[in-house]
C-alpha cells in the first residue's frame, strides 16, 4: 500500500467516525485545509521533478476530490440525521380540527331557479323580471279576466290602497298573484318575437300546510309566427324530464281553463304512491305540475301585437313544489323560516351551479 | 262538486264503468279530483238477520242477539242499539272489519262477561249519516248473508270534481253527461218536457224593475201540496254528493240544481203579501236568509220583493218568512235568469256562498226556464200532489249565445293537429254549437249553444274540438335555440351579478335565507332612510295578519327576527342573507328595488385551539360589501361617507357614495333598536343597492394586456401621530397624492392609543410600496419620496412623523 492510500484510508476513517458536524468539520480541516494533509502534499509537488509533479499531482488531485465527496456525502447525511431528529420532536395531532372557515348555502329557491333558467336558457329563453307590487290592469284586465268574473276569486289577492289620481284597473294596486304580468310588460314594451322566462316572487291571501302568502314561480312565453300547442308540449315535456333528470318521465296534458289562454292545459308528470311514498316517474299514479296554454288572441290584442300574425305559447311553473319533490323537502312552509339547521340541510354550496355541474 | 255514476246515468246511456267514465273526464278538461267507491269501505260486511234478540243478563241497556249471517252461520253479538229486536235486518260487520266511523277495528270481544262475534252498525258509524240513535234496519226484501254494499246503495261510485270558473254548464251533472256523450262516452238521454195543464190562473202579479238583473222570472202557484220527507231515492242521491235532505219541496230545489243547473225557489205562497217585484236594492235593507244569517244590504242588489217586505236575493239565498215549510200548502215556484256579474258582485260583498250563487254567476241555460219549471211542477205534483196554476212570465229570454266565423284551419294553426273539417263540425255539433257554411271553403258560422257563457271567439273553437279529439293526439316538437340566438343575452349584467353575488356571500359564510316581503308596520317604521316612506300606500288592505301587513322598506328586520329565532334555538354565529325587493312607494316599477342585505351575529368563528375567537364587528361586514362591489363588471371606488340612516350605529356604520347615488349601507345595527327587538348585540349588516351599480358598458372579452414591471418594487414603513378623527382613508390618500406615480400601495398596519401617545391622537403605522416603471430607485430617490410622503401627511392631515 502506498503513503497515498494509507492516507486515504487514514482520512476515510476519520470522515467515517465524524458523528457530528464538529468533528467532520475538523476531519475537513485535517484533510483539506491550509495546513491540512492533502494541503501540504501539495505544496511539496513544487519540489518535484516535472514527471513527478504530472504524477503525484493528479493522484492527489484525485484523492482531493474524492475526499471532499466524502465529506460532502458524509455532511449530508450527519445533517439529515439532525433534522431527523429534530423533527421527531415536533410532531403535531393531525386529529385536531383545521382553522375554521365557515362555508354558507344558497337557498334552494334559488338553486331551484338557476337551474330551470338553465334549462330554457339552452333552448333559447331570456330571463327578464317585473314588480311585485302591480295594479289590477297588468295582473287581472290585460290578461283577459273579465271584470267580476269568478276567475278572479280563483285567485286570492292581496289588495293595497288605491291610488290617487288614477282610474279604473290603474288606480287599484295589487300584490301580483302570478308572474303572468310580465307577459304584458314584456310584450307592451316590444316587437315579436318574444321568448321570454320571468322567475319572481308572487303572492296569494293563503297560509296553510301547502300554501304560503309568498311563493315563487317562473313564467314563459313563446312568441312567433307559428309557434303551436305542438312547441307547447315539446318544450315542456323536454323541460320537466331535463329538470327531474328522468328521460322518460310520462307526462300528460289536459284540458284545463285560464282566461289569458285559449286552448289551455294542466300538465301532468307521472307518480308512483304505491307504498307510501311519493315517486316522481313511471307510476300507477298523476300529479299535476304547471298550467300552461297558446296564449289568448286577446290579451294579444291587449298588448297591441296582432293575432292574425302572431301567436305562441306560456306556462307558469310554481319553483318550491317542483324543489320539494326533486330534493325530497317536506314542508313548504319551512322555506321561509330562516331555520340555520335547515338552511344548512336542505341549502347548496356555492359552487353547485347549474351553470357548471346540472 | 260531487256526482254518483247512477245519477249520471240518469242522463247519460253508457255501458262504461267510473274509471273509464272519469278518465275521460279528466281528459276532455272535466278535472276528477277523486273516484270513491263507497263499495270498498263495507267489503266484507253482509247482511244479517236478528234471529233473537234478549237482555243482557249483566246489563240493563244491552241485548243480545243471535244474527243469522247467512250459510247457516249464527253468531251472538252483545248490542245497546234501542231498536235491536228479532226480526229485522242489520249491517252486519265480522270480527276484523274496520268501522270507518269509529275508527275501530273488530276484535273477538267480551262484553259484560258475555263474548260478542262481531258489530250490528249505525249509519253514523257507517259514514253514511250522523244517525247514531239505532241501528240501520235494511228492507225486509234484503237477502241474508249477501253482500252489503248493495242492500246499503252503496255500490253507487261518487266522482268528485272541480269545477273551472269558465264551465258553469259543467256544475250540473246532466252537462257532464252532455260533455262525455260528445266525447263518446254514451248518448245523452231527452230531458222530459211535461206539458202541465193549469188547474186555475196563478193570481199573482210580477213586475221586473231591472231587467238587466233579471230578464226573465216565471212563477206558478201550486195549491195543496203535501211536504213531508222526501223519497229514500232522492235523500240517498243527496245524501251520497253531500247535502242534507231536508223536505220534498226543498230535496226537489236541490235536485234541479245540481243536477239540472237550473235553481229554483220555492215561497210559501201564503206568506206573500201583495205584488212581487224584482229591484235594486237602495241600501240598508235588511234579510233573514235562510242560512240562518241576517244581512245588510248594500246597493244595487237583486232583491225580490213583495209590497211589505224583501223576500230574498235574487239569485242567491231566499228569506226565513217566505220559504217553505213541512206544514206549507200553497206554494210558488220561482224559476227566473239572474245576471251573472251582478249576482256575483251582490254574494262577494255580502260573503254569501250558496249552489244558486254559484251556478248564476257562472252562468245557467236561459232557455231551459220553461222546461225547467214545467219538469219542476211535474215532480212537484208527483211526490206532494196538489194542483198547478197557470205559468206567469214577467221578461223575455234573454240571447246569451255569440257566433264566430271560424276558419277550420285554425285548429292546425294554434293546436299543430291537423284534424278533417268533418270530424271538426261533428264535435262541435255533438257539443250543441251551430255551424252554418261560409262563402268561404273552410269558413263556418259557429253559434255557441245557450249554456255557454265562455265563448269570446274562434280561439274558444279551437280548444273544444281539441280537447274532444284528445290533447294527447298532439305531437311534440322540441325548442332549441335558433340560429341567431347563440349570442343572445339571457341574463342582464344586474341579473348575473346577483347570482354571483349569492355565491360569493355564500362561499363567504353566510347563509341565504328567503323572507317574506311584507312585515310588521310598526317594525317597519324603525327601517326607513327617507323622512317621507308613505307608510298609508304600502300597507295592505287584506293582511293575513298584523305581522305581515306592510311591504317592507328594508330587509334588515327580516333579517334580525331570522338571527333572533336561530339564537332563541341555541344557535350563535347566525350570519344570513337575502336578495330580495323592498318597497319605497307604490309607483309601478320604479317603487321598489332589489338589494342584497346580509347580516352577521355573534363571532367570527366558533371556539377554536388554534385561533381565538372575537365578537364580530362592522369591518366584517365592510369586507363583505367590498367583496360583492369586486364582482361588479365595472371597477366601482366609492366614497365612504358617515352618514348611514338611523337603525344603524351612528360611529360604527358609513354609506358608500358614488356621485350622488348611495350604493349601500354598512355598520353595526344601532344598539337600542336590537334592545327593542330583545336581540342581544352586536349585529352587524350591510345593504347593497346593486342595480344602481354601473356596469360596463362595453363588453369585450378580450382583457387589457397585462403591464408588469421587471423592476424590483421597495417597501417602506413610516408611522404618524394624527389626530383621533382623522380617517384612515383621508391619511391614505394623502400618501398616495404625495407621488402618484410611484406608490402602488398603501397599507395601514397598526392603529394605536395609550400610552406614548397624547390623548385625542392616535399613531398610523403604515407600509407604502413603491414601483418603480422605468428605473430601479436609488436611495437618496427613495428618501425624497419619504420626505414627500411626510409632508403630505403633515399639510393634508395635520400628522407629524412619530418620533
Amino acid at each position: 500500500m502506498s503513503a497515498l492510500e494509507k492516507l486515504k484510508q487514514e482520512l476515510l476513517d476519520q470522515i467515517e467516525a465524524a458523528n457530528d458536524l464538529g468533528s467532520l468539520e475538523q476531519a475537513r480541516v485535517e484533510a483539506l485545509g491550509k495546513k491540512g494533509k492533502i494541503t501540504s502534499l501539495m505544496k511539496n509537488l513544487g519540489q518535484m521533478s516535472h514527471e513527478e509533479r504530472v504524477e503525484t499531482g493528479k493522484a492527489l488531485n484525485m484523492l482531493k476530490g474524492e475526499i471532499a465527496k466524502q465529506i460532502s456525502e458524509r455532511e449530508e447525511n450527519l445533517k439529515r440525521a439532525a433534522l431527523e431528529e429534530k423533527l421527531k420532536t415536533e410532531t403535531v395531532d393531525v386529529t385536531l380540527s383545521p382553522r375554521p372557515q365557515e362555508q354558507g348555502t344558497v337557498h334552494p329557491i334559488s338553486q331551484t331557479l338557476d337551474e330551470m333558467i338553465k334549462i330554457f336558457a339552452d333552448m333559447g329563453f331570456a330571463v327578464v323580471e317585473g314588480p311585485d307590487i302591480e295594479d289590477d290592469f297588468h295582473n287581472f284586465t290585460a290578461l283577459n279576466f273579465p271584470p267580476e268574473h269568478p276567475a278572479r276569486q280563483m285567485h286570492d289577492t292581496f289588495y293595497l290602497p288605491d291610488v290617487e289620481g288614477a282610474e279604473g284597473d290603474a288606480a287599484k294596486r295589487l300584490l301580483r298573484t302570478h308572474t303572468s304580468t310580465v307577459q304584458i310588460r314584456t310584450m307592451s314594451a316590444g316587437k315579436p318575437p318574444f321568448k321570454v322566462i320571468v322567475p319572481g316572487r308572487t303572492y296569494r291571501s293563503d297560509y296553510d300546510m301547502t300554501h304560503t302568502p309568498m311563493f315563487h314561480q317562473l313564467e314563459g312565453l313563446y312568441i312567433d309566427k307559428n309557434i303551436t300547442m305542438a312547441h307547447l308540449k315539446g318544450c315542456l315535456t323536454d323541460f320537466v324530464r331535463e329538470f327531474f333528470q328522468i328521460d322518460d318521465l310520462p307526462v300528460r296534458f289536459r284540458p284545463h281553463y285560464f282566461p289569458f289562454t285559449e286552448p289551455s292545459a294542466e300538465m301532468d308528470i307521472g307518480c308512483d304512491r304505491s307504498d307510501g311514498k311519493l315517486k316522481i316517474g313511471a307510476g300507477a299514479d298523476w300529479m299535476e305540475i304547471l298550467g300552461c296554454g297558446v296564449v289568448h288572441p286577446n290579451v294579444l290584442k291587449n298588448c297591441g301585437i296582432d293575432p292574425d300574425e302572431y301567436q305562441g305559447f306560456a306556462f307558469g311553473i310554481g319553483v318550491e313544489r317542483p324543489a320539494m319533490l326533486k330534493y325530497g323537502i317536506p314542508d313548504l312552509r319551512t322555506f321561509f323560516e330562516s331555520d340555520l339547521r335547515w338552511l344548512r340541510h336542505y341549502g347548496f354550496g356555492p359552487f353547485d351551479h347549474p351553470g357548471q355541474n346540472f | 262538486m260531487k256526482l254518483t255514476l247512477s245519477w249520471l246515468k240518469q242522463y247519460l246511456d253508457t255501458d262504461a264503468n267510473v274509471y273509464d267514465i272519469a278518465e275521460k273526464m279528466t281528459a276532455i278538461g272535466i278535472e276528477v279530483e277523486e273516484v270513491i267507491d263507497r263499495a270498498d269501505m263495507v267489503e266484507g260486511f253482509v247482511v244479517g238477520h236478528v234471529k233473537e234478540a234478549e237482555q243482557h243478563p249483566d246489563a240493563d241497556r244491552l241485548k243480545l242477539c243471535k244474527v243469522d249471517v247467512g250459510d247457516g252461520q249464527i253468531k251472538q253479538i252483545v248490542c245497546g242499539a234501542p231498536n235491536a229486536r228479532a226480526g229485522i235486518k242489520v249491517a252486519f260487520a265480522p270480527i276484523g272489519s274496520y268501522i270507518p266511523g269509529i275508527d275501530v277495528t273488530l276484535k273477538k270481544a267480551q262484553i259484560r262477561g258475555v263474548e260478542s262475534e262481531g258489530m250490528m252498525c249505525s249509519e253514523r258509524e257507517l259514514l253514511l249519516s250522523d244517525e247514531h240513535q239505532g241501528i240501520i234496519e235494511l228492507d225486509k226484501s234484503a237477502e241474508i248473508g249477501a253482500p252489503l254494499a248493495p242492500a246499503l246503495g252503496l255500490n253507487d261510485p261518487i266522482i268528485d270534481i272541480a269545477v273551472t270558473p269558465n264551465r258553469g254548464d259543467t256544475a250540473s251533472i246532466y252537462g257532464i253527461a252532455r260533455d262525455l256523450a260528445a266525447a263518446g262516452m254514451g248518448t245523452l238521454k231527452a230531458l222530459e218536457k211535461p206539458a202541465i195543464k193549469p188547474a186555475f190562473d196563478t193570481p199573482q202579479s210580477i213586475t221586473i224593475h231591472d231587467e238587466k238583473a233579471c230578464p226573465l222570472f216565471l212563477g206558478r202557484l201550486i195549491k195543496g201540496v203535501k211536504n213531508a220527507p222526501s223519497p229514500k231515492w232522492l235523500q240517498d242521491q243527496l245524501r251520497a254528493i253531500g247535502l242534507r235532505p231536508i223536505s220534498t219541496l226543498v230535496d226537489i230545489t236541490n235536485y234541479f240544481c245540481i243536477g239540472l243547473n237550473r235553481p229554483l225557489h220555492v215561497y210559501d205562497a201564503d206568506q206573500l203579501k201583495g205584488n212581487m217585484h224584482v229591484r235594486m236594492s237602495e241600501g240598508g235593507e235588511t234579510l233573514n236568509a235562510l242560512n240562518d244569517k241576517s244581512y245588510t244590504l248594500k246597493e244595487d242588489m237583486t232583491l225580490i220583493c213583495d209590497d211589505e217586505n224583501v223576500l230574498g236575493l235574487g239569485g242567491i239565498v231566499g228569506g226565513v218568512e217566505s220559504g217553505s215549510e213541512m206544514d206549507t200548502v200553497n206554494v210558488f215556484l220561482e224559476c227566473a235568469y239572474f245576471d251573472p256579474i251582478t249576482t256575483a258582485m251582490s254574494g262577494r260583498a255580502l260573503q254569501i256562498d250558496s249552489d244558486a250563487r254559484y251556478r248564476f254567476e257562472r252562468g245557467i241555460d236561459p232557455t231551459f226556464t220553461h222546461q225547467g219549471m214545467e219538469m219542476a211542477t211535474q215532480m212537484i205534483l208527483d211526490l206532494c200532489g196538489g194542483e198547478a196554476g197557470s205559468v206567469v212570465q214577467v221578461g223575455d229570454v234573454p240571447d246569451i249565445t255569440v257566433s264566430y266565423d271560424f276558419d277550420l284551419g285554425l285548429t292546425e294553426r294554434l293546436g299543430g293537429l291537423k284534424i278533417e273539417a268533418k270530424r271538426q263540425i261533428e264535435i262541435l255539433e255533438s257539443l250543441g254549437f251551430s255551424c252554418e257554411k261560409t262563402a268561404q271553403d273552410t269558413v263556418y258560422n259557429v253559434t255557441s249553444p245557450a249554456w255557454r257563457h265562455d265563448l269570446q271567439g274562434p280561439a274558444d273553437f279551437v280548444e273544444e274540438v281539441l280537447r274532444i279529439e284528445g290533447y294527447d293526439k298532439i305531437p311534440s316538437i322540441s325548442v332549441t335555440k335558433s340560429p341567431d340566438e347563440h349570442s343572445k343575452v339571457i341574463l342582464d349584467d344586474t341579473q348575473i351579478f346577483a347570482d354571483k353575488a349569492k355565491r360569493h356571500l355564500s362561499a363567504r359564510g353566510l347563509y341565504e335565507t328567503v323572507t317574506w316581503s311584507f312585515m310588521d308596520r310598526a317594525l317597519a317604521e324603525k327601517f326607513v332612510v327617507h323622512d317621507n316612506h308613505n307608510f298609508d300606500d304600502l300597507s295592505l288592505t287584506n293582511p293575513l295578519s298584523s305581522e305581515l301587513n306592510t311591504m317592507r322598506p328594508s330587509i334588515l328586520p327580516n333579517l334580525i327576527q331570522g338571527v333572533a329565532r336561530n339564537k332563541a334555538r341555541g344557535m350563535h354565529n347566525v350570519n344570513l342573507f337575502e336578495v330580495g325587493p323592498v318597497f319605497n312607494s307604490v309607483e309601478l316599477v320604479k317603487g321598489q328595488h332589489n338589494v342584497i342585505a346580509g347580516i352577521r351575529s355573534g363571532h367570527n368563528q366558533d371556539k377554536h385551539w388554534a385561533e381565538a375567537q372575537r365578537p364580530i364587528d362592522v369591518m366584517d361586514v365592510k369586507a363583505d360589501i367590498l367583496a360583492l362591489l369586486s364582482l361588479s363588471t365595472s371597477n366601482v371606488r366609492p366614497q365612504i361617507t358617515r352618514d348611514a340612516p338611523n337603525y344603524y350605529h351612528p360611529g360604527r356604520s358609513a354609506a358608500l357614495r358614488l356621485g350622488k347615488n348611495v350604493l349601500g349601507y354598512f355598520g353595526e345595527l344601532h344598539p337600542g333598536l336590537l334592545e327593542e327587538m330583545d336581540i342581544d348585540g352586536p349585529v352587524v349588516g350591510f345593504e347593497l343597492f346593486y342595480e344602481d351599480l354601473p356596469m360596463a358598458k362595453k363588453k369585450t372579452n378580450a382583457r387589457p394586456l397585462l403591464q408588469a414591471s421587471n423592476l424590483q418594487a421597495v417597501s417602506r414603513d413610516f408611522a404618524f401621530i394624527v389626530k383621533d378623527d382623522v380617517s384612515a382613508d383621508e391619511t391614505v390618500r394623502a400618501i398616495t397624492g404625495a407621488e402618484k406615480k410611484l406608490i402602488s400601495d398603501v397599507t395601514i398596519f397598526d392603529v394605536y392609543q395609550g400610552k406614548g401617545i397624547e390623548d385625542g391622537y392616535k399613531s398610523l403605522a403604515i407600509n407604502v410600496t413603491l414601483q418603480p416603471d422605468e428605473k430601479t430607485l436609488t436611495e437618496e430617490e427613495i428618501d425624497a419620496v419619504g420626505q414627500s410622503i411626510i409632508k403630505a401627511v403633515e399639510t393634508k392631515v395635520g400628522g407629524k412623523l412619530r418620533a
